[in-house]
């Protein structure tokens, strides 16, 4: 376990030493003709397998019968996947120095663990005022202060940046949870969270096509879109524009 | 020197600095309540067409048209061209200008059934730069409260809001690398750019 996170902070230390060069429009892309491919290949994905596969699940649809058992069903798959992820979320909330959100969520993880039958259901959310705050490794290097280095597009996970992909990796290997199950259930809660995101997809459908299909440059589009949202989750957001005074 | 005695003088000047002073004075009086109030004005207009129940390329028109009533759609689509608007004819940038705001009233209209039965309120305004920056919060069904931000000013000469800022998803910036690439596409070319804005969003 300590050789891992080790290793990890090797990487952390290796990525940061590379220069982070931000281009006019705020955007650090040095590694773009490997990133596009990777595009073509996310979005080929999207198109014929994912998008297929969680048609139906959007929300924004009008339908009559409401959301569907099938959605419901994911959702509370996704759920379970989501709430194993709750440790590991409470201790980077720690490690970041914010104990408030640490506590909470453990209290979330053990009230949907017990009265949530497992995490299939979210009681903590809605009768317990306790709704889930995200956070992941790579927000706690951020608060660190370790760069955002590189944007990167990663095979399957989408958009990243070198800072949140070292961050992935930490959350993987260094997981709370993977001391207390075994590895088919750690599998199971994999595939779980797998299933959680897919059912987002669904969810958010209308977004993600107009960003993936209906641009004139996606990847640009995807690329502007993901750093500026998570730029304003970690509060590094950049400056207003002006038009008036350009 | 002896044209005009001193106390005329001062009481000339004093006038044409009382003239001046009513010209520049609405440009630096948009206060954070007037900003909030516009912000909400429009949204309120929006929710009506939201809420009419009329057909959706008919809602389009409606929303393209609350577009221009609320927002400043030259600086807007002046923005979004980039360093180009700088060299296109001023008949070129009007028909540009004009193809854009349809394009925005599609593209953003479109996602009006995400709004049904939801509701926005204005947290808060604060001035940033030249500008105000008004804080709202959409409560939309079985979503987390989404934050949006409005800039308003009155640079124009009138009270508009030039961008928006969704959950930091900043509308100038994207519509500006989406622009830029659908000239890339047509390699410069304004009446293919218009043309293609008139079918797209």
């Amino acid at each position: 376990m300590n050789r891992r996170i080790l290793l990890a902070a090797l990487t952390v230390t290796a990525i940061g030493a590379c220069s982070a060069k931000t281009g006019p429009d705020g955007m650090n892309d040095p590694y773009e003709p490997m990133n596009r491919k990777v595009h073509a290949f996310n979005r080929g994905l999207d198109r014929h397998v994912v998008k297929p596969m969680t048609s139906g699940m959007s929300s924004g649809e009008a339908k009559d019968d409401g959301p569907g058992i099938g959605s419901t069903l994911v959702r509370g798959v996704g759920n379970f996947g989501a709430n194993l992820a709750e440790p590991g979320k409470a201790v980077n909330h720690l490690l970041q120095g914010k104990p408030e959100p640490a506590i909470k969520t453990t209290f979330r993880f053990l009230v949907n663990t017990t009265v949530g039958l497992g995490g299939f259901l979210d009681p903590a959310t809605s009768d317990f005022a306790l709704p889930e705050q995200d956070t992941d490794f790579g927000q706690t290097l951020a608060v660190w202060g370790v760069p955002e280095v590189a944007y990167l597009e990663l095979p399957l996970l989408g958009p990243s940046t070198g800072r949140d992909a070292v961050g992935k990796v930490v959350d993987l290997v260094a997981d709370p949870m993977g001391a207390v199950l075994n590895r088919d259930q750690r599998v199971i809660g994999f595939v779980a969270r797998l299933a959680g995101k897919a059912g987002e997809r669904g969810e958010y459908g209308d977004t993600v096509d107009s960003v993936l299909y209906d641009s004139a440059d996606s990847y640009a589009q995807t690329r502007l879109i993901w750093l500026q949202h998570r730029r304003h989750e970690l509060g590094e957001e950049g400056d207003e524009i002006d038009p008036y005074a350009e | 020197m002896t044209l005009m005695p001193n106390e005329t003088r001062r009481g000339f000047l004093g006038l044409m600095g009382a003239g001046l002073a009513c010209a520049v004075t609405p440009a630096h009086a948009l206060t954070t309540d007037q900003a909030s109030a516009l912000v909400q004005k429009s949204m309120d207009e929006v929710y009506a067409v939201i809420n009419s129940g009329q057909p959706p390329a008919q809602m389009y028109k409606a929303f393209e048209a609350i577009f221009a009533r609320y927002a400043d759609v030259d600086i807007i689509a002046r923005s979004a061209l980039g360093p180009a608007a700088r060299q296109v004819s001023p008949a070129q940038f009007a028909a540009y200008k004009q193809a854009f705001q349809g394009y925005i009233g599609r593209k953003y209209g479109k996602r009006f059934r995400e709004f049904i039965g939801s509701k926005i309120e204005v947290q808060s305004a604060r001035p940033v730069k030249s500008f105000i920056a008004v804080t709202t919060v959409a409560y939309l069904k079985g979503r987390s409260p989404m934050e949006m931000e409005w800039h308003v000013s009155d640079k124009s000469g009138k009270n508009l809001y030039f961008n928006i800022i969704i959950e930091g998803i900043n509308m100038l910036a994207s519509e500006r690398a989406e622009i830029s690439a659908m000239l890339a596409q047509r390699k410069g070319d304004m009446a293919a750019l218009t043309a293609d804005l008139q079918q797209a969003g």
